[in-house]
């Protein structure tokens, strides 16, 4: 049968973020763990590939233990098993990092068919894990795949259609390959009665780099090629002219000043 | 680190023969690194159909030496041949710094190389220095949703890689008597990964598609009410010969498709006059368009935080604004 793995990501609900203006760092007291919202749509996909072809979904996160939560609301939507990576050793990790630790799980975990990540984290926002994940098991690899037009179990390839700027190409991908997908390719289901009633019992293997066998050296803060070296808080102003409306008049006054600033500008 | 690696590459990209702007936005962030450190630029393009006279153009724009790798098997981007070319090209060449486009198809590239060469890869940076007591490459990023500016480095492993985003530079002007050098590199074969195959491209026709070329953007956000409302910023676009950017918002209710979405999860954009109405200015929002030349925001509460981007600002309803600007303009017209 036809597997599939699906990566996702825990991540702080970033909508309304607080900023301590002081240090630049986030505020975390409060902040909710959500799955990366781009994860959901990784998700939805096996999930119907799952549903028109028969398949096993193994969702896979690597982060901090309370990370299962994510992992228990893929399940809950109808994924069917877990597994979470989590050690001291990872924290910390750039993306390098975490692709190295992503990567040598999913060999672990073997026979896989098919990897869907999501586009990109919101935290992190990089994007690059994907790509990563590919690159270290030497799999082919489509991005920004916006539909998946063919799965051809007997010929085992699968056709995709993937986004550009200017364009949309379609290609073939022999598997087992990785698909990031973009949000255009379904919408997320919402979690079954059934499948929450699976989440709460089902077992969530606990990976560490030991089980692994992973190389100490790559791990972590210490294993990341890449450093934050500093951050702030970006402050942008422009201290522009500015006009109020209160009625009609000031209406023709306010467009009379923008034109003749247009004009003065030379972009009229 | 047992040889210094040394010089400044940048990917170029092309499409149908032509090199696209964002290898000329990439030179002129990639020249000031290179002045820094007293090292080469290197214009690295892979592909196919590219004629001498269009690669002399990157010469112009700052490059000193260009590296060509065409064939057509490099025709389509399949990013595990273009990866096996520029591991090829870096292990023999050892570059310092490697700078790509964060678009879509850089930001496949360069993961892909960065994990088989075992160095660091910033995404989406929007400021690059050379750090001058250490000699490296400071990459500058948003992060947390754009509410934070964090400062990156790769300090053991080279090269130094990072993706930019595109319109986020200028390119310099084009200097015709500048001097480089172009060196043609035939394709090796083994370095030809047939997996995966283009089957067949769609060019996007929607005029929408290339707002970053344009020079004046309008954009709408959620105190445009509805869709039907855009009408009005279609209007005033085609009267400055621009195009009609959105929010996230307005793209989420659809008023407005996804490729108008200016800010940190769509487009950056760098035109010359951006006008926001009905959009509030939230971070994700001005990390799309904070750069512009020239911005307008028109929007009712004078707190908004567009304002503080605005070179000229109107309090007020953009029902009001709008109809009495369309009106006025075109009576300039005629
Ligand atoms: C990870 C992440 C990525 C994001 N990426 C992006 C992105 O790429 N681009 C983006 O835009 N957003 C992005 N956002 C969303 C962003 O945080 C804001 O929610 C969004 O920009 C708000 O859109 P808006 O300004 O249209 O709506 P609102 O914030 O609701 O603002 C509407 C404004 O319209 C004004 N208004 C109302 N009526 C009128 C009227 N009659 N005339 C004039 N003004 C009026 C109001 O005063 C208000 O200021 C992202 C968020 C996250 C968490
Ligand atoms: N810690 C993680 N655990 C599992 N998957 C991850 C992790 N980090 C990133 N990913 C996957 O990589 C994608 C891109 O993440 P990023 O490169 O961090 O923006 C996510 O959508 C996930 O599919």
């Amino acid at each position: 049968m036809l597997k599939i793995i699906v990566p996702i990501k825990q991540v702080p609900e970033t909508g309304n973020v607080k900023m301590d203006p002081e240090t630049g760092t986030m505020v975390r007291d409060g902040v909710v763990s959500i799955v990366n919202p781009l994860d959901l749509y990784s998700i939805e996909t096996a999930l119907m590939l799952k549903e028109k072809h028969g398949a096993t979904v193994t969702v896979l996160t690597m982060g901090p233990l309370n990370a299962v939560k994510a992992l228990k609301e893929a399940i809950a939507m109808g994924c069917d098993e877990g597994y979470i990576l989590s050690d001291r050793a990872f924290a910390g990790a750039d993306t390098w990092s975490t692709a190295y630790a992503l990567f040598n799980a999913i060999e672990r975990i073997g026979d896989y068919d098919l990897i869907l990540a999501g586009e990109r984290a919101t935290d992190g926002d990089t994007g690059q894990v994907g790509p990563n994940i590919a690159s270290g098991l030497d799999i082919p690899l489509a991005t920004y795949v916006r539909k998946v037009n063919n799965l051809d179990l007997e010929h085992k390839t699968i056709t995709v259609e993937r986004s550009v700027e200017e364009g949309i190409e379609t290609l073939q991908l022999p598997l087992p390959c990785l698909l990031t997908v973009v949000k255009e390719i379904s919408y997320p289901r919402l979690p079954t009665l059934r499948g929450k009633k699976k989440a709460k019992t089902v077992e969530i293997p606990v990976l560490t780099a030991e089980d692994l066998g992973l190389n100490r050296e790559y791990l972590g803060l210490k294993g990341s090629p890449t450093r934050v070296v500093s951050t702030k808080s970006p402050k942008v102003t422009r201290n522009g002219q500015m006009m109020t409306i209160k009625d009609d008049k000031d209406v023709r006054e306010a467009v009379d000043a923008l034109i003749a600033f247009l004009e003065e500008r030379q972009l009229i | 680190m047992s040889e210094k690696n040394t010089n400044v590459w940048t990917i170029a990209e092309a499409a149908n023969g032509k090199l696209k702007s964002v290898s000329y936005e990439l030179l002129a962030r990639g020249r000031s690194l290179a002045d820094a450190c007293d090292e080469q630029l290197v214009s690295v393009l892979m592909g196919a159909n590219v004629s001498e006279a269009e690669l002399t153009t990157l010469i112009q724009h700052g490059a000193d030496l260009v590296i060509s790798v065409q064939d057509p098997d490099l025709m389509a981007f399949i990013v595990e041949t273009y990866s096996n070319v520029l591991i090829d090209l870096v292990q023999q060449m050892k570059p310092n710094i490697i700078l790509a486009g964060a678009t879509n198809n850089g930001r496949t590239l360069m993961p892909h190389v960065a994990m088989r060469l075992h160095t660091g890869l910033t995404a989406d940076c929007t400021d690059l220095q050379i750090d001058l007591n250490t000699g490296d490459l400071l990459q500058t990023r948003p992060a947390i949703g754009g509410n934070i500016l964090a400062t990156i480095k790769t300090p053991n492993h080279r090269p130094q890689m990072a993706t930019v985003r595109p319109r986020s530079t200028q390119p310099l002007p084009a200097d015709p008597s500048r001097a480089g050098r172009i060196q043609q590199i035939s394709l090796k074969p083994e370095l030809v990964d047939k997996r995966v195959k283009l089957l067949s491209f769609e060019a996007e026709t929607a005029d929408e598609s290339n707002l970053q070329d344009s020079d004046v953007i309008v954009s709408g956000g959620r105190g445009m009410k509805k869709g039907d409302n855009f009408q009005l910023l279609h209007d005033l676009a085609s009267l400055l010969g621009g195009k009609v950017g959105a929010s996230r918002d307005a793209v989420d209710r659809g008023w407005a498709r996804y490729p108008q979405q200016v800010g940190l999860s769509g487009k950056t954009v760098l035109p010359k006059l951006y006008i926001a109405l009905g959009i509030s200015g939230a971070i994700q929002h001005l990390a799309g368009m904070k750069t512009a030349e020239t911005i307008v925001a028109i929007n009712t509460d004078p707190n908004a935080a567009i304002f503080q981007v605005a070179d000229f600002g109107i309090v007020g309803d953009a029902f009001q604004v709008l109809p009495e600007l369309i009106s006025r303009l075109e009576e300039r017209k005629s």
